[in-house]
Parts: structure tokens; sequence; C-alpha cells
């Protein structure tokens, strides 16, 4: 069997006496849509930021495919292929949205230039729902727009592993419909993603698996369903008996 | 490989007649006017060099004083044994090296911290100079004694002003440009889509600074006689970021609005109030942090922008009546 897409082991980030994530493993297989899911603290985000490269380590490897990308900077991990979208939605405001996207596919993992990133960008905008309006100015665009735009630049890098970081939050109902079934496309289209998400209903609908973080640690992984249920996640959710 | 569309074929050929034409300038007058002409040509090279770096950084540098001082000192030390030419280039490579050590230096330090270190850098680059001066030779100051005119020198700074354009329509056009454009923005999206924001940054420095220093070294004729004071003088750093800042650094040919009409006033300004000239300088850079953030070429920008809407506006209305 080859390699896993992605192989966290025993990753540790370190932040003076906190230990935000405390030797996390875990695996993503090619193809497969990971959910990455925990109450707030956990060290979701941070465990993605360890992968990005946004934070090192402090002690563990991560390796994309059979290559080890912890400790790299941000840019070299992105050329290598990871992509990634902001929490808090992140984009360019003095660039249309084309360039926007093209941003990805002309730094990322594709390395496009000229014509052939541009008809890049205009085709993944057509696919996350922004048809013809390339040229429109990104800070006059709504959130959920402004989170097209992201998600159409993590995917312009053409990544070998995808992060999308509490991508759906924030939207509303109509718009949450809108989201995970482009999720989903992507999903079925073979991308290999890891989502952190608190919108449980998205989780179940899309996640082949999930890990779930509590105070730094990994306390469950498996299929969704069964992790839910799991009793110290449902702990780590709600808290003890005691404290009701 | 390079095409161009009709709208830059139309403005490189304005640009060409208005370069042709200011070089016949010292065939015209030899006097007063070539002398403001000079500094008005300096001005646009090392402001338009500036903004290579400064304006898609945002970071505002103060270290021209130190990269064109480098540059006069190469010719000023070595003028004569080796030939001129390479003088000046020895004087870009010099400034371009410092940059670079500028630049590694300074990867992590940003916003006031950035200009801090760099007006600090000048200064030490001088008392390095004053001191190694003081040290190991007996004068303060060095001679150039060259066969170099004024108009001369206002060629070679046309020349070189037409080469910084040249250069920073080509960075524009190219993945380094795009990235600079990015890492504007916001550089951890920079960073994360595949940029090594650090890379980019020093070499547009270092470009920056290696015309600055060739600037430099284009003037030392002009001084005939160099020390460090002047050759190293901060009023270069600052009259260069009032200059840029009040033209606007956004577009390439912004930083020549700000150069000609303040070259000339403050040639107006230090015949008549010598002692003035300051007080000029203090208001002008109150009035581009107060009325001009963006510079003049950014105001003009905004009330293109808002006609358009207003024009647009009311073509959409015009429609919807027809519909």
């Amino acid at each position: 069997m080859s390699a896993p897409a992605l192989t966290v082991n025993a990753a540790r980030k370190q932040f003076g006496g906190l230990i935000a994530v405390n030797d996390v493993d875990f695996e993503v297989r090619e193809g497969e849509l990971l959910g990455l899911i925990g109450p707030n603290g956990s060290g979701k985000t941070t465990m993605l930021n360890l992968i990005s490269g946004a934070l090192k380590p402090t002690a563990g490897e991560i390796r994309l495919g059979s290559e080890r990308i912890s400790g790299k900077s941000p840019h070299e991990i992105a050329q290598k292929g990871v992509a990634r979208t902001f929490q808090l939605v992140r984009v360019l405001p003095s660039l249309d949205a084309e360039h926007n996207v093209m941003a990805g596919a002309v730094f990322g993992h594709n390395r496009l230039w000229g014509k052939e990133a541009r008809e890049l960008a205009r085709e993944l905008l057509a696919r996350v729902g922004l048809e013809k309006r390339g040229h429109m100015p990104v800070a006059a665009m709504t959130y959920i727009d402004q989170k097209r735009i992201e998600l159409a630049r993590a995917l312009a890098s053409n990544p070998k592993l995808l992060l999308l970081d509490e991508w759906l939050a924030g939207l509303n109902p109509s718009e949450l419909q809108i989201g995970i079934a482009l999720i989903d496309e992507l999903g079925k289209e073979g991308r290999t993603i890891i989502m952190v998400e608190h919108v449980m209903d998205a989780i179940r609908a899309l996640c082949d698996r999930c890990v779930v973080m509590n105070t730094g640690r990994k306390i469950a992984e498996g299929g969704v369903s069964e992790v839910l249920s799991d009793a110290e996640v449902m702990r780590a959710y709600l808290g003890d008996d005691d404290d009701a | 490989m390079i095409s161009l569309t009709q709208n830059e074929i139309r403005i490189g050929l304005f640009a060409a007649a208005v370069v042709a034409a200011a070089a016949m300038l010292p065939l015209v007058d030899q006097g007063f006017y070539l002398s403001l002409a000079v500094n008005i040509m300096l001005y646009a090279a090392l402001c338009t060099a500036w903004s290579l770096f400064s304006g898609p950084t945002h970071l505002v540098s103060l270290a021209t004083a130190a990269f064109y001082g480098l540059g006069t000192y190469a010719v000023g030390l070595w003028i004569d044994n080796l030939p001129y030419p390479l003088l000046v280039l020895l004087g870009g490579l010099g400034a371009a090296a410092l940059a670079g050590i500028v630049g590694a230096a300074t990867l992590r330090i940003s916003g006031v911290y950035f200009v801090i270190f760099t007006l600090g850098l000048a200064e030490l680059v001088r008392q390095l100079v004053s001191w190694s001066q003081a040290k190991y030779s007996t004068r303060m100051g060095l001679y150039v004694f060259t066969d170099i005119r004024e108009m001369h020198i206002f060629w070679m700074l046309l020349a070189l002003t037409v080469v910084v354009f040249l250069t920073g329509w080509l960075i524009n056009r190219s993945r380094l440009g795009f990235a600079m454009e990015i890492i504007g923005n916001d550089e951890t999206v920079a960073r994360h889509s595949g940029i090594d924001t650090a890379r980019a940054k020093i070499i547009l420095f270092m470009i920056s600074g290696a015309f600055i220093g060739i600037a430099g070294a284009i003037m030392a004729p002009r001084y005939s006689y160099i020390e460090p004071p002047s050759a190293f003088n901060p009023m270069i750093s600052f009259l260069v970021v009032i200059m840029a800042l009040l033209g606007g650094t956004k577009r390439l040919w912004g930083p020549l609005v700000g150069v000609i009409p303040f070259t000339i006033l403050m040639d107006l300004v230090s015949a008549r109030f010598p002692h003035h000239t300051y007080i000029v300088m203090g208001i002008a850079f109150l009035a581009i942090v107060y009325l001009l953030p963006d510079g003049v070429t950014g105001r003009l920008e905004q009330l293109r922008s808002w006609l358009r809407t207003r024009y647009g506006k009311r073509e959409t209305a015009i429609e919807e009546k027809h519909a």
C-alpha cells in the first residue's frame, strides 16, 4: 500500500507552559475527507498551523506523502502541495477576484504563469459560483463570496492536501447548504481534505472519518457516527455529569 | 517573451518623445536650467528607484543616503586608478551588496522599526567612513577631478531614470511584481500561497539600492570634493521619501509627479530663504500625511473612480428606463 497523503507523528506544540498540541498522531489517506473537531481551544487550528508551516512543531514529525514537511517554512510547504484557507477570511483587497485566485496558481504547487494561470483562475471562479465576477474588487464582496475566493485560491495551486479552517463558519443556513455541496463535490473529485469545523451537520454529511481533539490531545478517531457517540467525546463537548 | 498592448506602445512612444525632448535641454541652456534639471533628474531616478521597493512593501526606507554615499565614495576613492564607467558599476554593486545585508538582517522587523533601523544604518555607514578616513588617511575628503561636465551628468541621470522605469515596468509584469503585490496586501496569504516573501523583498531592496548607488556614483564628479557629511547627507533620504510619497507610489510614474514641482520649490526656497528649507520640508510632510495619504496620483485615481461610478450609475439608470 502506498504511503498515506499525510502522516502526523507525535506532533507537539508548546507555547511556554501551555501545550497546545500534545503528541498527536493521525493519518490522512489519499482522497479522504477528514474532519478535525473538538471544543474551542482544543488545538485544532494550531494543528492546522503545524501542517501548513505557520508554526513549527516543538517535537514530532509531519510527512506529506513520504516527504518530511515539519520544520519547513510555509512557502516551501505550499509549493510541495499543501493549500489552506483561514479561520478569519483573508482576501487580497487591492486585487480583483481573478488575481486573488491567480495567486494560488502562480506561486503554489501548480506554478503556472500568464494565460494558463488566468484561465485556471476563471475556471475555478466559475466552479465556486463566481462566474463572470472575475474583475470585481473583492473588498466589495459579501462574506460568503470572499470565502469562495479563498477556496478558489487554495484550489488553484492544485494541492495534494487542502486544509479548510472553519470554512463553513459564519454562513447563513442557505449559504451553508451551498458550501456543503461545494465541499462534497471536491471530496467526490478525489481531493484529500482536512476540515476543521464546528458545524456538526457538515461533518456528518461530508466526512469519511474524523479526529477529535480536546485540550491538545487526540481523544478519539474513527467513523463519524461512532466517534460522535463516544463517551469521552460527549464529555469533552458537554462536560461531566457531575458538572451538570 | 514580451508582447505589448496597443496602449503600452502608445505610452512607450510618448515616453520616448519626452525623453528625447529632455535630452535636448543641455543644447538650449548650460546654466541655471541645466543645473535645476540635474536636480530634478537625480530625484526622479532616486524616488522611482526608492518606490520600486517601498511602494509595494509599504516599508519606508531611510537608507537612501547610505546607498547614495557608497556610490559617491566608490568614485571618489578610485577615480585616479580605474575607469569611470567601471566605478559607476562598482557603486551599484556595492550598494546592492549593502542592501542585501540590510535586507537579510531586517527580515523580521517591520513598520516603524524598519524606518529607524535604516536611518541608523545610514548614520552608521557615515560614521564608519569618517572614522576610517581619519584613521587611514590624512585628509577628511576626496577630490574628484574629471572631464565630466554638468551636461554629461544630466544625460547619465536621464539614462538611469529610463533604465529604472524600464526595470520597474518589467518587474511589474513578472512573477516578482505579482508576488510583491500580494505581499503588500497580506504577507500571511503570500507565504501560504507559496511565495518566499523574504527572498522577494531582499531582491527588490537590492535592485532599488543598486540604482541609488549608481545615482550617487554619477553625481560624484559634480561635487569635486567629497566628504562624509555631504555624500551621506540624511537630507537626501528624507527628501526622497517626501517627494515619492507626495507623488504617490502606486504607479511607476507616481513619484515623478512629486519630484518635479518639489525640486523646483526647494530650489526657489533655498535661493531666497536659505535658512527655511526645513520648514518647507516639514509642511510638505504634514500635508502628505493629512491630505494626501496616497499621494497626488492616489487622489487623481480616487477622483477618476468616483467619476466613473457616477457616470456608470447614470448609464445603468438609462438602461433601466429603456427596459
